[in-house]
């Protein structure tokens, strides 16, 4: 079964919820997730950033789905990261 | 559902604006109970139903403004934040946290807004209620509410010198000499 391990993402968000509680609540999506948030560009209202998500299957339709629900949108999918079958985590 | 509130509450930052409300609307409560017993006191009226009667109404009205005047000014100032967001993010966040917030944080702050008056106003007539039920109190029960009274404006005062790192006493001290200055004005024109 093919895994995604890595998705890089391209998100638009307001400035509330601050980046700290953006990543915790992608991270708890997953119990092995690590999540890394970086803030590249910044407007009066909203924020781009980029949302680094690791784990051994990742769900990306549920990150999305979270990310939508704290009012955020995904712009584009930078980069993934997949295990094909034979591959070991 | 408590923990979506306080999520909602964190994003929207409303804790300081709830604090808020609770203090001032609080204290008005307070104030109004004790210019209520005074007034009684000044006209020589003794009759303890009439004065529990006329300061739960007045307790209730408070409690009714506070909630209905917090509500429609909130609803309007986070649906207006609401749209200059959505407009922002070129999209609608009507089913986001953000739409929830616009809906949930007004009736959570007209709440505090409102049930801070009606329950301090009501924590005030206490002595006034037991004297109604027949308990017999040390003094008379308009003295003893007008001092619980006091005693309810030095805590909130000491609760705004907790909130605003000051000496707990002089914040207290403060609010009882606002509450003294009323009282003064009250004795000056009602008699």
């Amino acid at each position: 079964m093919v895994r995604l391990k890595q998705v890089t993402l391209d998100v638009l968000k307001p400035h509330q919820p601050s980046i700290l509680e953006f990543a915790n609540a992608l991270g708890a999506q997953g119990a092995d997730y690590q999540v890394r948030v970086r803030v590249a560009e910044m407007d009066e209202r909203t924020e781009t950033v980029e949302v680094v998500v690791t784990g051994t299957n990742v769900d990306l339709a549920e990150l999305e789905e979270t990310i939508t629900t704290l009012g955020g949108s995904v712009h584009s999918i930078d980069e993934v990261l997949v295990s094909g079958a034979q591959q070991q985590d | 559902m408590l923990s979506s509130l306080g999520r909602l509450v964190r994003l929207t930052r409303s804790t300081a604006l709830m604090r808020r409300y609770f203090v001032v609307n609080g204290f008005d409560g307070a104030l109004t109970m004790l210019g209520l017993t005074m007034g009684f006191r000044m006209s020589g009226a003794s009759d303890p139903k009439l004065a529990v009667s006329a300061c739960v109404g007045t307790a209730i009205a408070l409690g009714m403004s506070g909630v209905s005047s917090a509500y429609v000014s909130e609803t309007a100032e986070r649906q207006r934040d609401l749209k200059s967001l959505e407009q922002a993010m070129i999209a609608d966040l009507a089913d986001t946290e953000h739409g929830a917030a616009a809906r949930l944080i007004p009736v959570a702050v007209a709440l505090v807004n409102g049930l801070a008056p009606l329950s301090i106003s009501l924590l005030v007539i206490m002595p006034l209620w037991l004297d109604l039920w027949g308990l017999t109190l040390p003094w008379a029960a308009l003295d003893v509410t007008a001092v619980l009274a006091f005693l309810v404006v030095f805590l909130l005062g000491v609760l705004m010198g907790w909130i605003s790192g000051r000496f707990w006493l002089w914040t207290g001290a403060r609010a009882v000499l606002i509450a003294a200055v009323t009282a003064g004005l009250i004795v000056l024109f009602v008699r």
